[in-house]
């Protein structure tokens, strides 16, 4: 079991048991954990429980969430991790990270479906063990997953501006999933649109001319990714990648 | 007759030291270039069913609808698809339905599911489609790379900023996958294209290697055998087996054949741009 321990100038003020999916912390008085204390934003950070691991979330806060001293946004917490939220500390203890009995560690091991229902994991032989909240917050990914909403990286529509050669300021929309440039027997590039982004990678090429390169940087056999107003040089020509 | 294929093709699955039976499936269809994965999930015999019914659907649906895309003259500058992308969609839907009607079907059958990883080459390319864990990666120039990204929490969590992948690597929860064939009536499949060349070698797994088997060890293996692709596959359930082999392993190795993947080819079929 998961919990966390708060104190103020070195004294226990008191523990709390991190049973549900998602605990608030914060000045406020409908946070889970309330610390009423003017350095706590009103809804200052969360704890995030999944199964047995723990995510500390800041809550875009006045003062910041620190954990073992530095400045997080997001973070999974270890055993014996601490907090520090305005001048409270909070100490996380996690028990089940200590020691996993050698049942369930077989049984995590063993691949799950997430299902987007309510009961959120499958009912197999077995799953009895692992607890119903935990399953909750699973399924509600994997129903963002179906909704097709911000768990999804929407990927917005690309094109390439070229900034030199013959076609200066043509613009290229990407159309396709993979998109070939360059001039053959000189050197070639691809870009690929995968499901998290559009990725760059040389293909073929460049033993007298050099290899292709985004922003001043050489692209290898290995996609790199690419990022808005990426400034690619293929074959010679400078062209500016846009993402909307 | 090795030379008349696009690519060679050696795969293995092994039901690994712990489990008391298989649920991975693999086939391929050297006719059609294609390589098909899956790694199924669900009680009793469930698993077993819901992969084999994946690999047979596609092998057997696929080729009629190549030739059923082929036809529609699909216009890849409208679609971003190729043809061939389509159709490994389209099949791959199919087979979510089979296995999703066989499932509330039979009671015993209830919940059973299955990841899926599928590649195809042609034109000097592939497409590769996955839904769930099992991936592809890719060792061109003594890089190995991982093409596709999982379909699970753990990734969830790292897309999100909580976990680094080198945190990842030691949590707790890595076998919940937020995608599978045959859990819902519809399902969401990640489809991309890559250019392939002559020097490339494939692989596509089930979790059971990549949880045994960190991604340095699977590129020295890969590394080692080169063009063996036969022994290579040899090597990598040797190494999950060595390292505990507690889940069902299994492995694809594509190797293109030279011939069919020269840079002639590639600079007269695609050439999209200032050529």
């Amino acid at each position: 079991m998961a919990k966390l321990i708060i104190t103020l100038d070195g004294k226990v003020e008191s523990e709390y048991e991190l049973s549900t999916e998602n605990t608030t912390i914060g000045r406020h008085k409908n946070n889970d954990i309330q610390i009423d204390n003017l350095a706590v934003s009103g809804h200052h950070s969360q704890v995030l429980k999944i199964m047995d691991d723990c995510f500390i979330e800041d809550l875009n806060s006045s003062n910041g969430t620190y954990v073992n001293g530095n400045l997080i946004k997001k973070l999974a917490l270890n055993d014996g991790d601490d907090i520090k939220i305005g001048k409270h500390q909070l100490r996380f203890i996690n028990e089940a990270s200590a020691s996993i009995p050698s049942s369930s560690a077989d049984e995590f091991e063993k691949t799950m479906i997430i299902r987007p229902d309510s009961a959120g994991l499958p009912e197999s032989a077995g799953s009895s063990e692992i607890d119903k909240q935990m399953g909750q917050i699973a399924a509600k990914l994997a129903s963002e997953h179906k909704q097709n909403t911000s768990s999804n990286k929407v990927i917005g529509k690309a094109s390439l501006q070229l900034l030199s050669g013959t076609n200066a300021g043509k613009q290229l929309p990407l159309t396709k999933v993979l998109t070939t440039l360059g001039k053959p027997g000189v050197q070639v590039a691809a870009i690929t649109r995968r499901p998290t982004g559009y990725y760059i990678l040389h293909v073929e090429g460049g033993a007298n001319s050099g290899q292709p390169t985004v922003n001043g940087e050489v692209v290898g056999s290995k996609a790199s990714p690419l990022n808005n107003n990426d400034i690619i040089e293929v074959a010679g020509i400078k062209m500016e990648f846009n993402i909307s | 007759m090795a030379d008349k294929n696009l690519i060679d093709i050696e795969g293995i699955t092994d039901t690994g030291l712990i489990r008391s039976h298989n649920e991975d499936s693999i086939g391929n269809d050297l006719s059609i270039s294609l390589a098909v994965l899956a790694d199924g999930m669900g009680g009793h015999k469930g698993g077993e069913v819901a992969s084999a019914l994946a690999v047979n659907s596609i092998l057997n649906d696929l080729p009629a609808e190549l030739d059923r895309c082929k036809n529609l003259d699909i216009d890849e500058n409208i679609s971003g698809y190729s043809y061939q992308s389509i159709a490994i969609k389209n099949s791959i839907e199919k087979a979510n339905s089979v296995i999703f009607d066989a499932a509330s079907k039979q009671l015993q059958y209830e919940g059973m599911g299955t990841t899926i990883v599928v590649t195809m080459f042609y034109d000097n390319r592939l497409t590769v489609a996955h839904v769930g864990d099992s991936r592809m990666y890719r060792l061109r120039d003594h890089e190995m790379e991982q093409i596709t990204t999982d379909h699970t929490l753990l990734q969830e969590l790292i897309d999100r900023g909580f976990y680094t992948p080198e945190e990842a690597a030691k949590s707790l929860n890595k076998n919940l996958v937020t995608r599978a064939l045959g859990i819902e009536e519809t399902v969401k499949i990640d489809i991309s294209e890559e250019i392939v060349l002559p020097k490339d070698i494939y692989l596509l797994c089930s979790d059971g290697l990549t949880d045994m088997v960190d991604d340095r060890r699977v590129h020295m293996i890969l590394e080692e055998n080169k063009s063996q692709i036969d022994l290579t596959c040899t090597d990598l359930i040797q190494q999950a087996k060595d390292n505990g082999g507690h889940d069902n392993i299994s492995v694809i190795l594509i190797q293109p054949n030279k011939q069919g993947f020269g840079l002639n080819k590639l600079v007269s079929k695609f050439m999209d741009i200032f050529s």
